[in-house]
């Protein structure tokens, strides 16, 4: 199951759904809103998301997962709005008989996630200069981000 | 030939127009080609190699042929996580 959300994201109810009896790994990974990127202090980041493809983009990636590890359930919730620190902006839950494909779906559904799904970050800096991430010009300042694509996340 | 087609833009596209959506005629046969005619138009910094495009929901390559009434989205690089 995939979806974006709008309101927070609630861990402990997400892996409560993924209960299965003939699971014996849960890996999950949750993506938090940090406070600094590139060596620059942040102080919130605003996600916006395509809605339709991102729902069907992220469902190809969780029945990827599926047909590439031996998965019991798989769960990707990403948020989007504006979100403050320590917040949790992804999370990624998956189920297995044993902890190898748990861990490897698990990995996987995250770096597919970043790299594929048509979502955008913002990144508010102190000072309220702001950068949509990746998205710098080659030479050019956009809002103090160099032109190198940052690394977040 | 020109092609009625309705736009949409998102994030730093999307503040670059000024605006989220538009009905617009071109007679552009491509997304890029668009993209391109637009970028000269509105002053959007990205380069069109690093815009990916979708038509009616699902993506597109950057030379896809246009039609009448497509709903086409450019994607800008993206950076979900």
């Amino acid at each position: 199951m995939f979806r974006i959300s709008q309101a927070p994201l609630e861990p402990i109810a997400l892996q409560r759904a993924l209960t299965d009896d003939r699971a014996g790994a849960c890996a999950t990974f949750e993506g938090w809103v940090r406070n600094r990127n590139e060596g620059q202090p942040v102080l919130s980041l605003e996600y916006e998301a395509y809605l339709p493809l991102a729902e069907k983009e992220g469902a190809r990636i969780l029945d990827e997962a599926r047909g590439k590890f031996a998965l019991l359930g798989a769960v990707c919730v990403h948020r989007v709005g504006h979100l403050r620190l320590g917040e949790t902006a992804i999370w990624v839950g998956v189920t297995a008989e044993h902890r190898g494909p748990a861990f490897e779906a698990c990995r996987y559904i995250i770096d597919e996630a970043k790299a594929r799904l048509p979502i955008w970050k913002k990144e508010h800096y102190a000072g309220g200069t702001t950068a949509w991430i990746n998205c710098a010009t080659r030479g050019e300042h956009a809002g103090g981000v160099s032109a190198t694509p940052p690394k977040s996340g | 030939m020109t092609r009625a087609l309705h736009v949409q833009y998102f994030a730093i596209l999307r503040e670059q127009r000024g605006l989220s959506e538009e009905k617009l005629t071109t007679g552009a046969a491509t997304p890029l080609a668009l993209y391109e005619e637009l970028r000269a138009r509105h002053g959007f910094t990205l380069p069109g190699d690093r815009i990916r495009a979708a038509v009616n929901d699902e993506f597109v390559a950057a030379d896809a042929l246009l039609r009448e009434g497509d709903r086409l989205v450019f994607i800008p690089p993206v950076a979900g996580g």
